[in-house]
C-alpha cells in the first residue's frame, strides 16, 4: 500500500509479526531517505493515483507466488519525506529464513525499477529528479535468471 | 482528452495535467506522443511510457474513446 503520511516501521513490523504469529522467520527492510551528508534535506515522491497501488500489489503477489512465504507486506511513502525518515517498509514471513530474505530482496528490487514512483531530491534550493541507477536494473535482472 | 504528467515530466511540461482536443488524424498512442512532442520534446523519449485509461500501452494503441492519457518517465522508487 501507499502512505501519504509518515510511517512507523516498528509499529508496522509489530503488526505484521502479530498477523503472522507462528511462522518460523520474518525478514524486513526499511529504506530511509539518505541525507548525503546534509546535502539532501527532503525527497518528494510523485505517484500515479491508480497504477502505483496496482503495481505494488502485483509485486507483493509475485513475491507470494515465487517464494515459500506465508505473507508479505509493502508500505511505500509518497509525498514529502524528510532526510532520515523512512520511505519504504517491506516484510516477509516464512517457515524458514531463506525464503523470507529472498522475498524481501526481490520486492525491493522490483520497487526500485517497476513501481510508478518518482523521487525528487531537494538539494539546497535545487530540486533534482532521480532515475533508477544501472545497478538497480542489474539487481532487478537477477530475478529473471532463476525461475 | 485529459493528459497527465508524472515525475520530471511535470516540470518539463510545466503542469501535472492538460486538457487537449486531439485531432482525429492522431489515432494512436505513438501518434499522440509525436503530436505532443512538438510542444514538449521530452515526451518523444521512448523510455517515457504511455498509459491509456490506466493501462500501460505496449506499442501504438488506438486512442479512440480514451479519456485519460498518462505519460510516465523512468521510475525511481524504493
Amino acid at each position: 500500500m501507499i502512505a501519504a503520511e509518515p510511517i512507523d516501521p516498528a509499529a508496522l513490523l509489530d503488526g505484521f509479526a502479530r498477523a503472522t504469529a507462528g511462522v518460523g522467520a520474518i525478514a524486513s527492510f526499511i529504506g530511509m531517505v539518505r541525507s548525503d551528508d546534509g546535502a539532501v534535506s527532503a525527497l518528494w515522491l510523485d505517484h500515479h493515483p491508480t497504477l502505483t497501488e496496482r503495481a505494488i500489489a502485483e509485486i507483493a503477489e509475485s513475491a507470494r507466488a515465487r517464494f515459500e512465504v506465508s505473507a508479505v507486506h509493502i508500505t511505500h511513502r509518497v509525498g514529502s519525506v524528510g532526510a532520515g525518515e523512512p520511505i519504504v517498509f517491506v516484510a516477509a514471513a516464512a517457515r524458514h529464513r531463506r525464503a523470507a530474505f529472498d522475498a524481501v530482496d526481490y520486492m525491493m528490487d522490483r520497487l526500485k525499477t517497476d513501481a510508478p514512483l518518482w523521487k525528487r531530491e531537494q538539494r539546497g534550493d535545487k530540486a533534482v529528479w532521480i532515475e533508477a541507477r544501472e545497478v538497480d536494473h542489474q539487481d532487478r535482472a537477477r530475478w529473471e535468471k532463476t525461475p | 482528452m485529459r493528459l497527465t504528467f508524472f515525475g520530471r515530466l511535470r516540470d518539463a511540461v510545466g503542469a501535472s495535467e492538460l486538457q487537449r482536443e486531439v485531432p482525429t488524424e492522431v489515432a494512436d498512442s505513438e501518434a499522440l506522443r509525436a503530436w505532443l512532442g512538438g510542444a514538449f520534446p521530452e515526451l518523444i523519449d521512448p523510455k517515457v511510457r504511455i498509459a491509456l485509461d490506466d493501462v500501460v500501452a505496449s506499442g501504438a494503441v488506438p486512442i479512440s474513446g480514451v479519456r485519460e492519457v498518462a505519460f510516465l518517465p523512468p521510475v525511481s522508487g524504493g
